[in-house]
């Protein structure tokens, strides 16, 4: 198991907007989050990589052939050194840098020269600076943006920029990966891509993958196991097929009467 | 023309010390937008710190340069941690709540500073010795270059061009770029952001203490309220160039010290605060984000 979350609640004054959620992802796992809107999802998604403290639970992550570790209330850039990566539902690049520079930053924490070595650049440093540089082309080349290095992010179309952003997330080294709502906003040909490009880091990097994404076609094709959530509570567990039966799960997205 | 040429270098010498002050506005703006105002109060202490060690190291028979050097080195260290540390205790126990928050707090670091140096060292204005030499270059051309002109602007260009390489191709530089950017984002990849505020906070306040240094040497007095005049320059530079970013810093200070000393030399000195914030006000008018800045696009 790569990532197990027991009992997680989040409360907002008096909202409680993610109640005794438990979920877990074995290695190697595609897993999707669903549910309707203000559902908790994002929140939930807070709560794991630690930009929100969570009001009760745990979360414990374990890269696969080590020990488990309890990362609830750690901060969130040490989250990401431990092996831990995650996008967002909007782009969130640094935009005004170049494509490279985005992928850079993520490889940071990776590094084992401190600013003292930044400093007086001794040849170790030197030499872990350029393998930086080859990494990131690296990461580029592989989600097929390799060409546009030297860009400035916000001049990318629009699919590069969401595979610029899980480069970027791929470049801190991460055993399992979160993402939140990859496909929003892309057409069907980019979604497909993106499904094969999904498949293809699984296999190629041995990630788990654990995404929120509200177009159910990519989720239902993509996921292994589904948790579905509705107001803050996890309501079904299941394959796609026993999610897409469940009548809890008709009834949150679709209302009350739907079979009247 | 040789008074035209004067005021030219005179203005020029003024830009280079604001240019040194708004460097650590605008970084520290750039990073947590916060607008620093006990900045100037760094400034103050990087002065005096080089008056008290030029006076021990003065009395220990050494010359000016290596006591100039010195003087200024220790200075910087010195101030930088008055910078690390007032970021710790003053900033960042409210980065995360509003911005007025941490705005007071800053107010209220500046007056603490100011009153802590003036009840420690004295409110009387203390000599500050010579500590730059006579060149003898500058003394052959037809209009009157100080030495300490000279150091003052040679050096602002030196640490100007270092920041930017700094900023530019540096780790630190890039992980700097992408905190001001998108702090949560930079720090969900990795990037210890407390840790890259801390550095700005640092190398702001070294630029800063140099300034003092370099500026008491030439002007001969400092006291405990000199960090707060030239604070309020720096900072008017910054925003006049645009707040945020480095070049802009730059070509504000250098604009606010021409028409200081312009206004100053051809209309009346004693005008000369009016036409900093003169200009200030119409600059705000017709471009409110600054010569440089970029306009601010809210997120909705």
């Amino acid at each position: 198991m790569v990532l197990d979350v027991r009992g997680l609640t989040m409360d907002f004054g008096g909202l409680r907007a993610v109640d005794h959620v438990d979920l877990q992802v074995n290695e190697g796992e595609i897993v999707a989050l669903i549910g309707p809107n203000g559902a908790g999802k994002t929140t939930f998604f807070n709560c794991v990589t630690g930009m929100y403290v969570p009001t009760a639970g745990t979360v414990t992550i374990a890269r696969p052939g080590t020990d488990a570790r309890q990362i609830t209330r750690m901060r969130p850039h040490l989250i990401t050194a431990q092996g831990l990566a995650r996008t967002f539902q909007n782009i969130r690049l640094f935009s005004e840098m170049t494509v490279l520079e985005n992928v850079m930053i993520g490889r940071d924490c990776r590094l084992s020269a401190g600013i003292l070595g930044a400093i007086v650049r001794n040849r170790k440093t030197v030499a872990e600076e350029k393998q930086v540089v080859l990494d990131s082309y690296a990461m580029l080349e592989m989600v097929g943006i390799g060409r546009w290095a030297n860009e400035t992010a916000k001049n990318l179309p629009y699919g590069a920029q969401r595979r610029l952003e899980i480069a970027r997330a791929l470049a801190t080294e991460p055993f399992l990966l979160l993402l939140d709502e990859p496909a929003a906003g892309m057409n069907p040909q980019e979604t497909r891509d993106l499904v094969a490009l999904i498949r293809r880091l699984r296999t190629d990097h041995h990630l788990s993958i654990f995404l929120i994404e509200h177009d159910m076609s990519l989720v239902m094709t993509l996921s292994e196991r589904i948790y579905v959530m509705d107001y803050g509570k996890l309501i079904a567990v299941g394959d796609p097929g026993e999610v897409r039966r469940d009548p809890s799960v008709i009834k949150a997205y679709l209302g009350e009467d739907v079979s009247a | 023309m040789n008074y035209f040429l004067g005021l030219f270098v005179s203005g020029l010498t003024r830009g280079s010390i604001y240019a040194l002050l708004a460097l650590g506005y605008t970084m520290v703006y750039g990073i947590i937008e916060l607008i620093n105002f006990a900045h100037g109060e760094i400034y103050m202490i990087g002065a005096f710190t080089a008056l008290i060690l030029a006076s021990v190291l003065s009395i220990a028979g050494l010359d000016a340069i290596s006591i100039l050097v010195i003087a200024s080195l220790v200075a910087m260290i010195y101030s930088a941690a008055y910078g690390f540390t007032m970021e710790k205790i003053a900033y960042k126990p409210v980065r995360n709540s509003q911005r007025l928050s941490a705005l007071i707090s800053a107010i209220g670091m500046s007056l603490f500073l100011q009153n802590y140096v003036r009840l420690a060292q004295t409110s009387n204005f203390l000599p500050f010795p010579t500590l730059i030499p006579r060149f003898g270059f500058l003394q052959q051309l037809t209009f009157q270059v100080t030495s300490a002109q000279f150091v003052i602007f040679v050096t602002t260009t030196v640490v100007m061009i270092l920041l930017t390489l700094l900023i530019k191709f540096t780790r630190i530089g890039k992980s700097m770029r992408a905190a001001s950017q998108d702090k949560t984002m930079a720090m969900l990849l990795g990037v210890n952001v407390n840790r890259v505020i801390a550095l700005t906070f640092i190398i702001g306040s070294a630029t800063a203490a140099l300034g003092g240094v370099l500026i008491s040497s030439f002007t001969g007095q400092i006291n405990f309220y000199i960090g707060f005049m030239a604070g309020i320059k720096a900072f008017v530079a910054a925003v006049l160039g645009g707040i945020g970013s480095i070049p802009g810093a730059v070509l504000g200070s250098f604009v606010l010290g021409w028409t200081e000393s312009f206004g100053a030399g051809y209309i009346s000195s004693d005008y000369e605060d009016v036409f900093a914030f003169a200009i200030l006000v119409l600059i705000l008018i017709f471009k409110p984000s600054g010569l440089l800045g970029r306009p601010e696009n809210k997120k909705v």
